[in-house]
């Protein structure tokens, strides 16, 4: 009974044990052969459209890979002359389409595309070209999209809906009209993207890549009068090798300041130092809403991704934020606030670049309030793929550089810092900071097992001084959205949840090397908990220079100085731009503008009934060449709908009662005249 | 006041864009059903109300295009009165119905990209095969068909209608009017 033979098939001849694959092309992997693929992402679902993974097998003909279960005893077959001729002729379609720009191509050097094209021998096209050329979309602050050199493979779109739950690209039209874009037509800046950039890291092609700032960087650095002053965030440091042939995890911090001294950049400081103030403030404010019965669970605020997210679709939430800035936010705000006086230059001589492994710090740099009088704390935000750029333009042979060291004090930083690179890194270092303030005792035993992992949404509980703290780490919107549907249906019971939008967390950022191997995330994550190994000091409250930061220039932890650099507010946004319905629209001027909003929250909050009580009522009171009715969609006020704007008044938690009184006073104030004395309208005084 | 009935009408309309989404309860299983209906009221698919349908559904907005972009048979522009559609299916291509759409495009001043007239009178649409090849090449004029047409009989049919519209807006001018002077404000 219990001799249970382990089931195989055979792949080109070799016999291979099948231990739980899910589909054909897993197993050839196995097998050590690499399979062309497009559409095929392990983390996504099966797409089945792109057929470069055919095989054939015995008995059953030519079939795609990625979409055939494992059975017991197939034969299969994965290169044949008839195979070897489909791929080429698929790739061979897909150049005649597309836009042959390779070389000025931001994917230059690692399009899957051209990479498949060398590898499968295609030397022509056999087609003639049937490409035709449309605009780039450069609205979003993060990302450019180039539809010419789309390839139709759908990983993005799937990477937007399953993995981050939003959806704001899809496919759109059909036949040879067909093209991934985002809600009619609209430019990818207008519509509801949180700047993750995961789609552009599965693009195989350069449809969808980061923006880049490096020539404004080159700019700055050529520029005598400025100082520049840059920071790297936790996961660079164990990405960047690769574009260089090391291996991912890797930790090239030495030689990553050494590139930046020979690129120019006046001083060279560390993301971990702000990320150890984050911890300290973060802890704090924790530790205080425990105590003190504030808003709980609390939600980590570090990754502007979720930021965006939970702005757009959890505006109710948004007093469960944590308050803290991210990290290069609070280091540029308190290094554009420290550094001109001790260097005796104005503010706008000194420059803040940021090299971060996300795309959502492009967009969070350029947030209005990270910023003082229209200054931004922190001017350009390069990813890692940038740098390297930077570093191979000026020739520098950077396996060969000398580790260099940091500048002082913002170079200094402890492990606690540099785990917050990887998914359940906050979380631990605010745990080593708040288990040791909440016994006063010293924490010894810093490592923290139980929040580390891989799971895409992890619980723990911790026992701190007697009190049970229950624990949420997540990575990806869509599991997000799970935890904070759960918070708002008050059906949590956590006191503090992590978020990362990004898969991993930062070490797996859309700003990092493009990869194709499945365990790179992995590796980079180790590579961090192995250097704050290294490192001597591993809670952020030992971080010296903290402590004096605070002693000379912020005053006290969460204090008045501290929450004006360090802390933010946020607001609720809108998903889509510039949509209105008009509903009532008479001809001519003077005319009561009524605009409810059909914008999800309001929606949820009963705006639909408003909406039909006003257009009743202006029926039955004849009002319609009065008034100008029309629907928006989130007036981003979302904390007191439904939001209802009269004029320019704005109406919170309207009900069609309210709107309709509103409407009379304001109509019957239109006409003193005809009507003296009858009414007094709160509106007319002034 | 020419213009209360328009403006009447569009709440009405809305009102019934809440009606069709309650008859499918709000799910997005019914999103073909619900934008035929839709599109049934309007005659086309206006934006903002697929980015209202997106909302009550809880569907993302780029979705909700998706779906109405793929099928042929929704519309996102509004059409003209009269709709002319010309075959371009194997059959009728062979048969030289290119030169009928571009006699077409050419009389009434409309391309590839903007297929409706500015006067909302003629919108000119090509359509993959309309089963007719035995008559090709084959243009069917608000749902009328017409066999074997040459660019010249295509550019024919045209005229005949604008007759046909002439005479109605002198024999009901009270309407006609009322029509340029909605179009002349601003
Ligand atoms: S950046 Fe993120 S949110 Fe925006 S389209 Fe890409 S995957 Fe979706
Ligand atoms: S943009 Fe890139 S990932 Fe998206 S469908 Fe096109 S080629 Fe594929
Ligand atoms: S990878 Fe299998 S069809 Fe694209
Ligand atoms: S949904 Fe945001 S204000 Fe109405």
């Amino acid at each position: 009974m219990n001799s249970v033979t382990q089931p195989t098939l055979t792949i080109d001849g070799k016999t291979v044990a099948i231990e739980g694959e899910r589909n054909l092309l897993e197993l050839v992997r196995k097998a050590n052969i690499d399979l062309p693929t497009f559409c095929y992402h392990s983390e996504l679902s099966v797409y089945g459209a792109c057929r470069l993974c055919l095989v054939q097998i015995d008995g059953r003909g030519i079939q795609g890979a990625c979409s055939t279960p494992p059975e017991p005893g197939l034969k299969i077959q994965t290169t044949t002359p008839e195979i070897r001729e489909i791929r080429r002729i698929a790739i061979e379609l897909l150049l005649a389409n597309h836009d042959q720009s390779c070389p000025t191509c931001p994917r230059s050097a690692n399009c899957q595309l051209q990479s498949l094209a060398l590898r499968l021998g295609v030397k022509k096209v056999r087609f003639q070209s049937v490409h035709k050329q449309v605009a780039l979309d450069e609205s979003s602050p993060s990302l450019v999209r180039d539809p010419n050199k789309c390839v139709l493979c759908g990983d993005c779109v799937r990477m937007c809906s399953e993995i981050q739950g939003i959806g704001a690209i899809d496919f759109a039209h059909r036949g040879h009209d067909v093209s991934v874009q985002p809600a009619f037509g609209k430019q990818l800046g207008d519509v509801e993207c949180v700047n993750c950039g995961q789609c552009a890291s599965v693009c195989p092609t350069g449809a969808l890549t980061p923006k880049s700032e490096v020539d404004q960087v080159w700019d700055l650095l050529a520029d005598k009068k400025k100082t520049v002053v840059v920071q790297i965030a936790p996961a660079v440091r164990v990405g960047l090798g690769e574009c260089f042939g090391l291996k991912p995890g890797e930790i090239t911090t030495g030689r990553i300041v050494a590139a930046l001294k020979q690129l120019g950049f006046d001083q060279i400081y560390d993301t971990s130092f702000a990320a150890d103030l984050t911890v300290i403030e973060e802890g704090t404010e924790f530790l205080e809403r425990k105590t003190e019965g504030g808003q709980l669970p609390m939600f980590t605020s570090c990754c502007p991704g979720w930021v965006k997210y939970a702005e757009q679709y959890f505006p109710e939430l948004l007093p469960n934020l944590s308050t803290c800035r991210s990290p290069q936010a609070m280091f540029g705000s308190l290094v554009k606030a420290m550094l001109p006086d001790q260097m005796n230059i104005e503010r706008k001589d000194l420059k803040v670049v940021a090299i971060m492994p996300c795309t959502a710090k492009k967009f969070e740099a350029q947030r209005p309030e990270m910023g003082v009088n229209g200054d931004p704390d922190v001017d350009n935000v390069l990813t890692t793929q940038e740098l390297a750029q930077m570093i191979q333009s000026a020739g520098i042979m950077f396996d060969m550089l000398q580790p260099e060291s940091f500048d002082m004090p913002f170079g200094f930083y402890t492990g606690a810092g540099v785990i917050f690179g990887n998914s359940g890194g906050v979380m631990e270092a605010v745990l080593r900071y708040a288990a040791e303030k909440a016994t006063g005792k010293r924490l010894d035993q810093v490592e923290f097992q139980q929040v580390r992992g891989d799971s895409g949404l992890r619980e723990a509980s911790i026992t701190v001084n007697g009190s049970v703290l229950k624990l949420a780490i997540v990575h990806g919107l869509r599991n997000a959205r799970v935890v904070a549907e759960q918070v708002r249906a008050g059906k949590s019971h956590y006191d503090l949840i992590e978020v990362m939008a990004c898969p991993g967390g930062c070490v797996g950022g859309a700003g990092q090397p493009v990869t194709t191997s499945p365990n790179a995330r992995a590796l980079r994550t180790k590579g961090l908990y192995h250097a704050d190994k290294t490192l001597q000091l591993h809670k952020s409250q030992d971080n010296v220079f903290i402590t004096e930061c605070y002693a000379k220039f912020l005053g006290d932890i969460g204090g008045e100085k501290a929450h004006h650099l360090l802390h933010t507010s946020y607001q609720s946004r809108r998903r889509i731009a510039d949509e209105f319905l008009p509903l009532v629209e008479p001809k001519g001027e003077d005319k009561l503008k009524v605009s409810v909003c059909l914008g999800t929250n309001c929606f949820l909050n009963g705006s639909q009934e408003v909406l039909n009580g006003v257009l009743r009522h202006a029926e039955q009171s004849g009002l319609e060449g009065k008034l100008d009715v029309r629907a928006g969609f989130c007036f981003e006020k979302c904390e007191t709908g439904p939001t209802v704007m009269i004029g320019n008044e704005h109406i919170e938690h309207c009900t069609s009662k309210k709107a309709i009184e509103e409407i009379n006073n304001r109509i019957e104030c239109d006409r003193p005249a005809q009507l003296p004395n009858t009414h007094v309208c709160k509106h007319c005084h002034d | 006041m020419a213009s209360m009935p328009v403006t009447v009408d569009r709440a009405e309309k809305f009102e019934k864009v809440c009606g069709i989404l309650n008859r499918f309860a709000r799910r997005p299983s019914g999103l073909i059903p619900i934008l035929q209906a839709i599109q049934h009221e309007y005659l086309y698919l206006p934006e903002e109300i697929l980015t209202y349908v997106a909302t009550s559904l809880d569907v993302p907005p780029a979705r909700v295009f998706g779906v109405a972009t793929f099928y042929a048979h929704f519309a996102l522009e509004p059409k003209g009165k009269h709709v002319i559609r010309i075959c371009d299916g194997t059959a009728c291509h062979v048969k030289q119905s290119l030169p009928v759409l571009e006699a077409l495009h050419a009389a009434l001043g409309t391309s590839e990209k903007s297929k409706t007239t500015a006067d909302m009178l003629f919108t000119v649409e090509t359509v993959a095969c309309l089963g007719a090849c035995g008559l090709a090449p084959v243009i069917v004029i608000d749902e009328q068909v017409y066999g074997q047409v040459t660019p010249e009989r295509a550019v024919g049919l045209l005229k005949e209608i604008k007759a046909q519209e002439a005479l109605l807006a002198t024999s009901s001018a009270p309407l006609a009017e009322q029509l340029s002077a909605e179009e002349c404000h601003d």
